[in-house]
């Protein structure tokens, strides 16, 4: 293989992941009193360029393998990285919300001083920011942006140490709350490095049954076995480990809520959707692409980690009083309705073209718009302290502040699937794609399932319309950092709801796998 | 191209809600009405068109990877629950022009809420594709709902919740039967389509038709309450103002029985044929639980709501005896029906407003203080008993009697709910209107019907009235549905008794 770097082809990532180099010297080289504008500035450019390549690649047809064949720039790639910058870019504009927090921004003024102590307690006073967190999130999102694109294990571990590394450090940097987040931050990070050792061990063992680290030669291996299949099914379980526990399957969900809640609710929001997305994608690569041959082997298995998805998701949601603990268990639940398209395994026909990826793909991108507009809506609703994240203080918030809750009402209704929100289309094509693959059973238990979870969506409806105002809870004053977020998460649930046709077409077109 | 009224029909409602979220104040309900009337003269527009012949059929792609259509239709009985709808709304609004919400809620809210509630309801009586017809059957739940939820007594917030996860829980099962269905539809035809016109063309195994009616059914009785499913309906009618029970019972549940005749005989008349011995079991034991409980209720809305449940069962018996005459009869019952729960509900709304209570023990004497509320009542009582002269009348007997040509011992025990009728509405009116007048009556029953309110009731009464001597038109309307009913099925009536050769 010649060594051809494909600059044009690569370019949204190496935008992002130059710009968040770039991030690092605008700490060391701008004066302090512009640092937050210039991180702001490079961020928003940075993704705007990287989303203008990818259109333009796009437009252009560039396709195949890249950078020495360890990425595969195909359908599924282009979509992901179109995903990823759109929901990187709304989900980091709240990251630069300062006007709710008294013109700081909403992470720690020191994160490495102790909680509690003196040395906090001047960097308070001090009114210093943490502008490095434009960087990392642009390094963990330029990890996202290969993780599901490569095409060989090594770079796909690679990818998925260079976005986690930074979103342990974003969640522990929490302004308010600080033990709680430096807590979430120390479990993700013990968690994941635990996880990933999983990965690290099932790509070693695939390794030694194909004799390769690329998919497609796996793959290969699959089909013309040279030896037994212990060696396979092992790697592969191991490596589905490392993979199911980002996506958030049970029984590898136990971070969740925990980090959803420690960490600062815009890092939450950014992690909620970007790492779904690039695990769940990834995980279709690996799982169609290298393992395709063995499904008979993963779907079973699959299945029944999926069903137990749904039943803990939606059942432990029940139970929840923090509204954030309850969007991380809302989020394992949608992880595993996601599933349910990834175990259907279906695949398109010419007059029918709507298989697995293009309607797991679909529903990220209606889940990731519910997810991030109720994430920036969170850390609006307030008390002196901070955010007022007890679902019994939304009370009333319907009565004082009819517009957002009412936006709010509308992404709780867009997760529970209710006609006319794009959450209804997306929850019809993954089940559809799971009933064509053979997996009527499932639906049927996603289903029943979904309507458990519609209970703690309708729950916070109740409280928020038919409640009593709760005293000392406000709706902080945003700014547009805030408020563009959520009305285009608004805007884009609606939409979709009523025309999804295009999002559809173009997922269908980008459905396909290169091998 | 033609205009598409169909469309306009439906749309207009849903843009008066939308107005109605703007702040328009002090003119909310003088534009929601407006906007209900303008329905109302779009629906009139629209039937002449239907009778005169012309096809009003819209039919565009929608989301062609799902093989769904913007596809809307008319039949005789579409057109006929269409009609009831618009007629219905402007009275509901015009009699609920005083509503007062708690807190934020208030007129606008309700006035948009209803619109909302109106539209999303035309359009699933307008869908000829399964997945719109999906879509909008959900969709009426939500403003329903806070309809529910925002304007009601003590409970009503349990009274909401209620009622939509019981909603909820059909509808969610109907989903899988609607998405089985787009498989089955995708691995048969080839290409996927929701078209109702596509899909009655599928030849489905016995097997999965059965299993997929059974989804479409679940939802449908949940819908049309019938015994055990209708828990949700007396607590909900109970909390919410008569004018949101009028519309819930008097419109949205009749999606339930409107849906078992356009889809499940429509698409899976095998596995109907089926379903018929458990449906007319379920439909006898609503029709008698119904009236027993309605005997027994001592609220008075409650009271209305268990006469529902009993006269849902004389629709879901007429729909499953598979008789010309007795499918009729069931689409006639749904429209009188319509009229005869709204004039009771408002009759007993406007009891229940002067009274404060809506227990019966608390009434007394009434017609001899307000003797034209209680005209009203009784009016409205005579016809949910079905008294000759009612339209009630004429669809209660062409069930029954469709039903003795093919099963005489089921049409003689549904003709006991005939009995327990006549005993609940004479009794309720008994213990109500008659008798001295008590302490409490003579202090809360001041002043009679005013003028808004007797026009809000007078041409429901009329209505009924107006069918009840001359149900011919209407008859000659939806006799086209029951007789495309029948030939989907390939049953043939049963052949009159050979006794006495005419």
């Amino acid at each position: 293989m010649t060594a051809v770097f494909e600059w044009r082809a690569l370019a949204p990532v190496l935008l992002v992941l130059i710009a968040a180099v770039l991030g690092i010297l605008v700490e060391a080289v701008v004066p302090v009193v512009h640092r937050f504008f210039a991180q702001v500035f490079l961020t928003v450019a940075s993704l705007l360029a990287a989303a203008a390549f990818l259109v333009a690649n796009w437009r252009k047809g560039l396709g195949g393998p890249v950078a020495m064949g360890s990425m595969m720039l195909d359908g599924p790639t282009y979509f992901s990285w179109g995903a990823l910058l759109l929901f990187g870019l709304v989900a980091i504009l709240v990251f630069a919300e300062r006007e709710l927090n008294g013109g700081v921004s909403t992470f720690a003024a020191s994160a490495a001083t102790v909680p509690g102590s003196r040395a906090e307690a001047q960097a308070s006073a001090a009114r210093l920011e943490h502008t490095e967190v434009f960087p990392l999130a642009l390094f963990a999102l330029g990890g996202m942006m290969v993780f599901p694109a490569s095409a060989d294990l090594i770079t796909m571990f690679v990818a998925l140490e260079v976005f986690s590394l930074p979103l342990y450090l974003l969640c522990g940097m929490a302004r308010r709350r600080r033990l709680l987040s430096q807590e979430a931050a120390l479990k993700y990070f013990l968690l994941g490095a635990f996880s990933s050792a999983f990965f690290l061990f099932g790509v070693a063992l695939l390794y030694g049954y194909a004799g390769s680290f690329d998919l497609s030669a796996i793959a290969t291996a699959v089909q013309n076995p040279t030896m037994g299949q212990g060696v396979l099914v092992a790697g592969m379980a191991l490596l589905g480990v490392g993979l199911l526990f980002k996506v958030g399957v049970v029984p590898f969900h136990n971070w969740t809520p925990d980090v959803y809640m420690g960490a600062p609710t815009p890092v939450t929001g950014f992690m909620a959707i970007c790492t779904k997305l690039a695990a769940i994608v990834a995980t279709l690569r690996v799982f169609y692409v290298a393992l395709g041959g063995e499904r008979w082997t993963w779907q079973p298995l699959l299945a029944v980690l999926i069903v137990a998805t749904m039943v803990i998701g939606s059942i432990w949601g029940l139970t929840q009083t923090d509204i954030k603990r309850t969007l991380a268990y809302s989020s394992i639940a949608h992880a595993g309705f996601i599933m349910t398209a990834v175990v259907g395994a279906s695949t398109g026909s010419p007059t029918n073209p709507l298989d697995s990826v293009a309607s797991a793909m679909f529903y990220l991108v209606v889940y990731g718009l519910a997810s991030v507009g109720a994430f920036a809506v969170i850390t609006m609703v307030r008390t002196e302290s901070g955010e007022a994240n007890s679902i019994a203080s939304w009370s009333g918030l319907g009565r004082t502040s009819p517009l957002l809750a009412g936006i709010f009402a509308l992404f709780m209704l867009s997760f529970t699937g209710i006609p006319l929100t794009g959450g209804f289309i997306g929850k019809w094509a993954v089940f559809a794609a799971a009933w064509r693959g053979g997996f009527d059973w499932l639906v049927i238990v996603a289903v029943l399932l979904s309507l458990v979870a519609a209970v703690f969506y309708l729950r916070i409806i109740v409280v928020m319309f038919f409640g009593e105002p709760v005293d000392g809870v406000v709706v902080g004053r945003a700014s547009a950092f805030t408020w563009l977020p959520i009305a285009v998460c608004a805007l884009g649930v609606a939409v979709l709801g009523v025309f999804p046709g295009p999002v559809l077409d173009l997922a269908t077109m980008a459905g396909t796998f290169i091998r | 191209m033609t205009f598409p009224w169909l469309t306009l029909l439906g749309l207009l409602p849903l843009i008066g809600a939308f107005v109605l979220a703007l702040p328009v104040r002090g003119a909310a309900r003088v534009i929601g009405l407006a906007f209900s009337l303008a329905t109302l003269a779009v629906a009139v527009v629209v039937t002449v068109l239907y009778v005169g012949g012309t096809d009003l059929s819209v039919r565009q792609p929608w989301i062609t990877a799902f093989g769904a259509y913007w596809a809307l239709g008319l039949d005789g009985m579409g057109l006929v629950m269409v009609l009831l709808t618009a007629v219905l709304t402007p009275i509901v609004l015009f009699a609920e022009w005083g509503v007062q919400g708690k807190g934020r809620w208030n007129a606008q809210g309700y006035f948009a809420m209803v619109l909302a509630l109106q539209g999303t309801a035309l359009f699933t009586f307008l869908a000829g594709d399964v997945l719109l017809f999906y879509v909008f059957f959900e969709a009426t739940l939500i403003p329903m709902y806070f309809l529910i939820g925002g304007f009601g007594g003590e409970q009503r917030r349990a009274a909401a919740l209620k009622f939509l996860m019981f909603n909820l829980v059909g509808g969610f099962i109907l989903l899988a039967s609607v998405i089985g269905l787009f498989a089955t539809s995708a691995s048969l035809g080839g290409t996927p389509s929701y078209l109702l016109a596509d899909l009655v063309g599928l030849q489905i195994p016995t097997d999965l038709a059965r299993w997929l009616m059974v989804g479409f059914l679940v939802a449908f009785i949940i819908k049309a309450p019938m015994v055990p499913l209708h828990t949700w309906l007396p607590l909900a009618a109970e909390q919410a103002t008569p004018g949101s029970s009028t519309l819930m019972v008097g419109i949205l549940d009749k999606i339930g029985t409107f849906a078992m005749i356009k889809f499940c005989i429509g698409l899976f008349p095998e596995a109907s044929a089926w379903a018929a011995p458990v449906m007319i079991a379920l439909a006898l034991i609503s029709i008698i639980y119904g009236a027993a409980a309605a005997i027994a209720s001592t609220n008075l809305l409650r009271l209305v709501s268990y006469t529902s449940v009993s006269h849902f069962g004389f629709m879901v018996l007429g729909i499953y005896v598979f008789t010309t005459q007795s499918i009729n009869g069931s689409i006639f019952f749904m429209v009188n029906h319509g009229f005869s729960t709204a004039a009771l509900f408002l009759a007993v709304g406007f009891m229940i407003k002067r009274r404060g209570s809506a227990d019966i023990s608390d009434f007394g004497g009434v017609e001899k203080v307000t003797p034209v509320l209680a005209g009203g009542v009784l009016l409205a009582a005579l016809s949910a008993i079905s008294l000759p002269g009612m339209s009630t009348f004429v669809s209660e007997f062409l069930v029954i009697a469709g039903t003795w040509s093919r099963m005489p011992w089921v049409a003689a025990v549904a003709a006991l709910g005939i009995v327990l009728a006549a005993t609940y509405g004479l009794l309720m009116y008994q213990r109500t209107m008659t008798g001295p007048v008590t302490e409490a009556t003579a202090t809360h029953f001041t002043r009679d019907l005013d003028g808004r309110e007797r026009a809000a009731l007078v041409p429901v009464i009329g209505v009924i009235l107006l069918f009840g001597f001359l149900p011919a038109p209407i008859m000659s309307v939806v006799e086209p549905t029951a007789k495309a009913a029948m030939q989907r099925m390939q049953v043939a009536d049963p052949v009159a008794p050979a006794k006495g050769e005419k």
